[in-house]
């Protein structure tokens, strides 16, 4: 028994969580993503860099089963399971969280309201009991500080009349609550002053664990020195044109993407993607 | 592409639950409207005399008159001589008897419809009058509310057994001549229900009616009265539905209210006809005129209405705000769907001094449906320091349905305070993929969204309907999200 229960740990520490490849997509008609290969496993942050019309964003709506990209070829396999057969729903539940650039406003429906639904749906996939909303309470009420929320901004309408910076954190705190296995923060650091930046990437910090995985989209590198990567990849014309450690993001910094996008054309496409 | 588009549409496609027909031998007079019909159904009902002589005044007036064209709805020309004014299930007879008694498949009709007629199985705490097309077929609690001196039956018996207070008050509110389908109404109407609150007395109960449209090619024209004396509290609530059927079915109802001094009337609709199939075709043609006075000093009239069924809903209930210090309010979610049309809204006429008046209405738009909002506050020269607040907000799905808005107002008194606000919004595919990222089904997420648009006005219904309400329009929604 323990030598098996040894042989299946190994095993997990080997299988990524999330296992891209070959991955090309449109948006608008438009080829986006022309050949994507990726590994993330559990406990590592992966930082995608690239200009802008990179395909960063379209990376992130395919994981998230956004509609409005299509899939042209390619497999992704979350934990395994073929996640490009999965609703958006189904993804959330399986763990799945995508913090949205633009997060959306929804009046009349407090974000302690949605929030809750959200987290049963999750509870409930899971085949955990549901939470009542005392139990709920406390939860929110736990996670609420690694924020630095203001609790009024739970009774208010979701992201109704927050600021730019108050919807950013009000994405990471529902990250917190929701407690996901893969966590895609998508230009997470637009729109928000160093101040907002900081609480932003403290409580993604806090959120770290062996467990959970982060693929963090940025088109900056100033957000990777609060939130240190593993692994730094470099998108353009939708190829990963490089990869390294977080001393890539550094020298980005430096020379800016054009040297890297000039490569990305005259890279041919990946072995395996036609 | 465009997956979600087609999740929208999927979602407001479900069919309507409530299209089942009761085979029941019925006692129908011939189609068609004369003075000849109109007395049949006055003996029929066995009426007094003045009720005879009332109905014959509205019809001779109503010959007069011309089907108004105002509203923002368009239906082909109804031939009046081609419905069936009165049709009542046979073994109903003279007319309500006792519980026990009511024609077992009527009663599994209104069962299946969930309304129990017995009165151990009801919702604690609410009284029903069921009315199945032209009579009132059972009335629950009766003897129970009658210990408190609170008449609540079928307006027929109260025609019988209370003349004088029918007398008193029958078209004190909407009078015979007040509008095409009102006095059409008056001539005509068969059955609907009747409330006396006595002074002083809370109805310690929800009083319900429930109405069923079930003959093919007949109208239903029921009339609803409803007198709270001085200090007197009642809440009241309807409930409809009608089969499937291809042709037009017409609903010309009329209800009237009187609020004396302290008294408060809350009503409550949750509105679901038959609204069509998703061609538009069928469906009832609710025209309907609701209407509430607050007579004395201090009272109250409350409308709430979810209006989620009906191809055509034409219909303002309204408050005349006479008494000093009297309030009115209007809370109204109407949902058009496929190819529904609804004009709907509320009348605040502001005649005594310190009034105040309260209109919130949430239109839903989607498919092709057609959402207008109409309302009118009226601020006559003695409402020294009347007061409005009115907000009108409507919410679209998809790109095919419409939304409109017709706030008129009259101000002869300027110490009036008016306010108004008004906002259109789209569920967006944005908003819905956002639900679901975060877990919630498509079905869900439009749920969330409708009812977060509706909140203020579910608030304002009583709980077990809010309940209901909240269903109803999960339901009305399915398959129209896009």
């Amino acid at each position: 028994m323990a030598k098996n229960n040894g042989k299946a740990k190994a095993a997990a520490e080997q299988e990524p969580m999330l296992a891209i490849r070959g991955l090309k997509a449109k948006a608008g008609g438009k080829e986006i993503l022309k050949g994507i290969d990726l590994e993330v496993r559990a406990g590592e942050v992966h930082a995608i860099m690239g200009p802008n019309g990179s395909g960063k964003s379209t990376l992130a709506h395919v994981l998230a089963g956004r509609e409005t990209v299509e899939v042209t070829d390619g497999q992704v396999l979350f934990e395994g399971k073929d996640l490009l057969a999965m609703t958006p729903e189904v993804r959330a539940r399986e763990g799945i969280f995508l913090a949205f650039q633009y997060p959306v406003e929804i009046p009349g429906v407090s974000n302690m309201y949605l929030l809750k639904a959200a987290a049963n749906a999750v509870r409930k996939h899971r085949g955990q009991p549901e939470l009542d909303a005392m139990e709920f309470l406390a939860l929110v009420k736990e996670r609420m500080g690694l924020m630095h929320m203001d609790q009024a901004l739970l009774n208010r309408s979701v992201n109704e009349g927050f600021s730019g910076g108050e919807k950013k954190r009000n994405e990471i705190f529902q990250m917190a609550v929701l407690d996901p296995r893969l966590a895609v923060l998508d230009e997470t650091d637009s729109g928000l002053d160093i101040d907002a930046l900081r609480v932003v990437a403290s409580g993604v910090n806090a959120l770290r664990g062996p467990e959970r995985a982060m693929l963090v989209i940025t088109h900056y590198q100033r957000l990777l020195s609060h939130i240190v990567p593993d692994r730094v990849h470099v998108l353009a014309q939708g190829r990963i044109v490089r990869s390294g450690g977080r001393e890539l993001a550094l020298s980005l910094e430096e020379k800016g993407y054009a040297w890297l996008e000039a490569e990305g054309r005259d890279t041919p496409a990946p072995a395996g993607a036609r | 592409m465009s997956g979600s588009t087609k999740t929208l549409q999927d979602l407001t496609a479900q069919d309507y639950k409530y299209g089942f027909t009761t085979d029941i031998e019925a006692d129908t007079v011939p189609k068609g409207l004369s003075e000849e019909v109109i007395r049949i159904i006055s003996a029929k009902k066995g009426e007094p005399a003045f009720m005879l002589e009332w109905r014959l005044k509205a019809y001779r007036h109503w010959l007069t008159m011309r089907e108004p064209t105002w509203a923002n709805v368009r239906y082909p020309k109804i031939d009046y001589q081609d419905i069936i004014y009165y049709s009542a299930p046979k073994s109903v007879g003279e007319g309500p008897k006792s519980l026990d008694d009511v024609d077992p498949e009527l009663r599994r009709t209104y069962e299946k419809l969930g309304i129990p007629l017995q009165e151990q199985k009801l919702l604690a705490g609410v009284a029903v009058d069921a009315v199945f097309d032209s009579v009132s077929v059972a009335t629950t609690f009766k003897e129970k509310l009658r210990s408190l001196g609170i008449i609540f039956c079928s307006f027929s018996e109260a025609a019988r057994e209370h003349p004088d207070l029918v007398q008193a008050y029958l078209g004190s509110v909407v009078p015979y001549s007040d509008n095409f389908f009102a006095t059409l109404n008056s001539a005509v109407f068969t059955d609907g229900s009747f409330v006396y609150v006595p002074k002083g007395v809370r109805c310690p109960m929800e009083l319900s009616t429930y109405f069923r449209i079930n003959a093919a090619d007949t109208g239903q024209f029921e009339r609803t009265l409803i007198i709270a004396d001085a200090g007197a509290y009642v809440s009241y609530l309807e409930g409809c539905t009608a089969p499937k059927r291809d042709k037009n079915q017409l609903h010309a109802a009329v209800v009237e209210l009187v609020a004396l001094e302290d008294a408060t009337i809350k009503y409550s609709t949750v509105q679901n006809w038959y609204p069509g199939d998703k061609e538009g075709k069928g469906g009832i043609y609710n025209f309907v005129t609701k209407r509430g006075k607050c007579q004395g000093r201090r009272s109250k009239i409350s409308w709430t209405q979810v209006e989620t069924g009906s191809a055509i809903t034409w219909k303002y209930p309204s408050c005349i705000l006479q008494g000093d210090d009297s309030v009115g309010e209007f809370y109204s979610v109407a949902l058009t769907n496929n190819y529904q049309q609804a004009d709907t809204g509320t009348k605040m006429i502001h005649i005594g001094r310190n009034t105040r008046s309260t209109i919130l209405s949430k239109g839903i738009s989607a498919g092709h449906g057609q959402n207008t909002y109409r309302g009118l506050v009226k601020i006559l020269k003695g409402a020294t320091n009347a007061r409005n607040y009115s907000q009108c907000d409507s919410l679209l799905m998809g790109d095919k349905c419409g939304a409109h808005t017709f706030p008129y107002v009259e101000v002869k008194n300027s110490t009036a305070r008016l306010e108004h606000e008004a906002s259109t919004s789209k569920i967006g595919e944005d908003q819905i993929f956002y639900c679901r990222q975060r877990g919630l089904s498509a079905e869900d997420a439009v749920n969330l969204i409708v009812n977060g648009f509706c909140k203020e006005v579910f608030r304002e219904l009583p709980m077990e309907f809010a309940v209901e309400a909240q269903k109803l329009l999960g339901v009305s929604l399915e398959g129209s999200v896009g």
